[in-house]
């Protein structure tokens, strides 16, 4: 991409921006300008996950010991339910495109915002609304787990229809992120951005968007059901009418499975371009980057019978799944590979986001991995519904989706703020945040291989109580680690937004588009719409005649 | 669509007139998309209990008015026709014209309403509740949830026509009509698949003298 308007950058930055060009509550309420959107979708994620991530501790300390140690067993049901409802649909599915989605999206694609923005700020008031009725589940005292099984989600009519119309509103606001992402990336690209061109980051955020649109309505229809089983009695879940649980379970992992790459599509697509620009080498493989997201995309609509294969299937339909699950692993290694492969032989920096992303690719490999035994049938009746089950899915949206989101917002930070965090803090809360992880999960995996069953307040009747406590115990200090972690980080980006040093337009030399315009942007994002003439990962290609296609380069001019 | 003096102010200042056009289309037609899925998972779900409770699901459709339902049919069918000729008249720059033909779609819409509404209050007076059997669960589901998409229309086309007596549309900008009548034909569409499926499938008549 063109350097051509570096010169001028730098001389805008500290003038007025989106972050100052409009001042008080309602100028943000009221925006629909992508990026204040997006930094207010961040503010009310960081709020909801500090709130699950409370939750997550109280459930931790309960388990530190056995018998009872902090609370009793209702209020813990409710802990988990609630820790997993509010992570899940408040913070980690609008997740990604939400925040970093709706800021970057425009700038990458070199477009002066969303295709609608008024949509866009709808989808922020959408999200809002349906968190008060997350709110009203608490007061109904929900304790279902988050996915509300029937029959038991048919016990507590208020709560569940609280949640359940919640994670409906909030279904919405994610409908409408994706059909406006998707709808953007396909009429708003500036000219020479071809779609051989189009960043990896900005290739997740659609593969992601076709995802959000596509399984969502499911979710909807699904809770819809559930809605009305508890408002009139339809009888469609209820066993003893004649309705079938396992039909809620597959009208539900229909959804919930692909949703889970709608949280991980967009943290890979955050990856891939923070890999090339810190190992200052072109990305290795682009193309098959781009044909392992939607690939993931596609196939992830094909695996959700592996969460049922103890609930009562045929043979033939587990087989058919578990084959599935293996074959979805099969992109995601491509991937790994590629980044691999991008590192090898780079000349590597180790900044903060570089680290983030490369425990992301170390984390998400585990993760992976586990999946397998998961996938197997013969390993799953083992693991299912055990703590290996916990540390696999934690070290895939932990480890996976929120380091990733960590990893984002660290490299896109001045952009966002104009302004740096501390390096040397941030690397200090990475280590305590990746030791704190790992200490709390890999434990879970050694209870689950045990037999320790997930959603239980206490094991003291069990007869290995004793090796249980002890790795509870050791999970529980390292969770406390992890907390202390992320809450370095949000100390650290929190001083560094209002009293970091001045960042510059383009801090790491980047050639992203998104780069190429003052820190923090104008509110219209860029001065002239510019044009594309070659992909942005060609770091090494700068004095080349050629561009990574073998082509002639022809020279960049803004018009 | 490429004359953007001719538009009214204050419209898209981040678009062209020609791209604001086919992306509200595109993105109308992902969202029609998103409501196939969603009506999708209930017709699933129909599928499934039809096959497992074959003979109460043919019993109880025959218990539907099929008359009610082929008469409906008709009149939803009408009201695509006449929101046809709306958007015909938008594309013309015809406000007036427009303005007409989508007051009687409104006004079908309601007749569809009015026999909705004797054929839930029959079924009612019966005793016939969502949950009598989970047929009814879904039979009052589909429906109302149908429903309501024919109320959110109504108040769209209503919106659509206080614009033409603004005079908003012109052979240069008519989009707003154009992706409110792809979702309302979509409605049409899916009360095409509701009415076989819940009204016809087990025989016209064949529960009818129980």
């Amino acid at each position: 991409m063109s350097n051509d308007t570096n010169h001028h950058t730098d001389k805008h930055s500290g003038d007025v921006n989106y972050l100052n060009f409009e001042k008080g509550f309602m100028s943000w309420w009221m925006s629909i300008d992508h990026k204040r959107i997006g930094l207010m979708y961040l503010v009310s994620m960081i709020f909801f996950f500090a709130i699950g991530g409370l939750l997550a501790l109280v459930v931790r300390t309960e388990l530190m010991k056995r018998g009872q140690t902090i609370i009793d067993n209702d209020t813990y049901n409710m802990a988990f339910t609630l820790h997993g409802v509010i992570m899940i649909f408040l913070f980690i599915v609008p997740g990604v495109p939400a925040t970093l989605g709706n800021f970057l999206l425009p700038l990458m694609i070199g477009a002066k915002d969303v295709a609608f923005p008024r949509l866009n700020r709808l989808s922020y008031w959408v999200y809002v609304f349906g968190s008060f009725f997350a709110f009203l589940a608490i007061y109904f005292k929900l304790d279902t787990g988050w996915t509300f099984y029937s029959p038991y989600s048919l016990r507590n009519a208020p709560a569940v229809m609280s949640a359940t119309m919640a994670a409906f509103v909030l279904g919405f606001a994610s409908i409408l992120t994706g059909v406006n992402f998707l709808v953007t990336i396909h009429k708003m690209r500036a000219p020479g951005l071809t779609w051989d061109r189009l960043p990896l980051f900005v290739w997740a955020t659609y593969a992601t968007a076709l995802l959000q649109v596509i399984a969502t309505p499911i979710i909807g229809i699904t809770l819809l059901l559930l809605f009305l089983e508890n408002a009139f009695g339809i009888g469609v879940f209820r066993p003893d009418v004649g309705g079938d649980p396992v039909l809620f379970q597959h009208l539900f992992w229909f959804y919930s499975h692909p949703v889970v790459y709608i949280m991980i599509l967009p943290a890979m697509g955050i990856v891939s371009e923070i890999i090339p620009v810190f190992s200052r080498k072109p990305i290795f493989g682009y193309k098959a980057i781009v044909w392992a997201s939607v690939g993931i995309a596609a196939i992830s609509f094909l695996v959700w019978g592996h969460h049922m294969f103890v609930s009562g299937m045929s043979d033939f339909v587990r087989y058919l799944f578990s084959f599935l699950t293996f074959f979805v692993a099969v992109p995601t290694a491509v991937k790994v590979f590629n980044w691999v492969a991008t590192i090898y032989k780079g000349s590597v920096e180790f900044t903060s986001p570089m680290l983030y992303a490369m425990a992301f690719v170390f984390l998400f490999m585990i993760a992976g991995t586990t999946g397998i035994h998961l996938a197997t049938l013969a390993t799953d009746a083992h693991y299912h519904d055990t703590y290996f089950v916990v540390a696999h899915f934690h070290y895939t949206i932990q480890g996976g989706a929120v380091i990733g989101l960590y990893a984002g917002l660290h490299f896109w930070f001045p952009k966002i703020f104009g302004r740096m965090y501390n390096e040397k803090f941030a690397k200090i809360a990475f280590c305590l945040l990746f030791i704190g992880f790992n200490g709390t999960f890999l434990p879970q995996f050694v209870l689950g291989m045990m037999g320790m069953p997930r959603r239980y307040a206490d094991y003291s009747t069990f007869s290995n109580v004793d090796t249980f406590e002890y790795l509870h115990f050791i999970s529980t200090c390292f969770s406390y680690i992890n907390a202390l972690g992320y809450s370095l980080v949000l100390v650290n980006l929190g001083y560094g937004a209002v009293k970091g040093v001045k960042a510059t337009a383009n801090p790491y030399n980047s050639l992203g588009l998104e780069w190429q315009t003052p820190s923090p942007p104008p509110h219209d994002n860029f001065e002239t719409i510019p044009v594309v003439t070659d992909w942005s990962y060609g770091y090494g290609e700068e004095y080349s005649d050629h561009d990574h296609n073998g082509n002639k380069k022809v020279v960049a001019k803004p018009a | 669509m490429s004359h953007h003096e001719t538009l009214p102010a204050g419209h898209y200042h981040h678009l062209e007139p020609e791209q604001a056009y086919h992306s509200a289309k595109l993105a109308m037609w992902i969202f029609l998309a998103t409501e196939i899925h969603l009506f999708g998972g209930a017709f699933c779900a129909f599928a499934f209990f039809r096959w497992r409770y074959f003979d109460d699901f043919n019993h109880y459709a025959g218990q539907l008015n099929w008359q009610l339902g082929a008469l409906n049919t008709l009149v939803l069918l009408t009201s695509s026709w006449a929101m046809v000729r709306g958007v015909d008249a938008a594309q013309k720059g015809l406000n007036k014209l427009c303005g007409r033909w989508l007051i009687v779609t409104i006004i079908l819409a309601f007749v569809f309403f009015g026999i909705k509404a004797i054929e839930y209050s029959t079924k009612l007076s019966h005793g016939i509740y969502p949950s009598t059997h989970i047929f009814w669960g879904l039979y009052y589901t589909m429906t109302g949830i149908h429903a309501l998409h024919i109320a959110v229309g109504i108040g769209l086309i209503y919106w659509l026509y206080l614009l033409t007596k603004k005079e908003r549309f012109s052979t240069v900008y008519y989009t707003p009509v154009e992706v409110i009548g792809l979702y309302w034909h979509l409605v049409d569409v899916i009360w095409i698949f509701l009415f076989p499926l819940l009204y016809l499938l087990g025989g016209v008549g064949a529960g009818a003298h129980h």
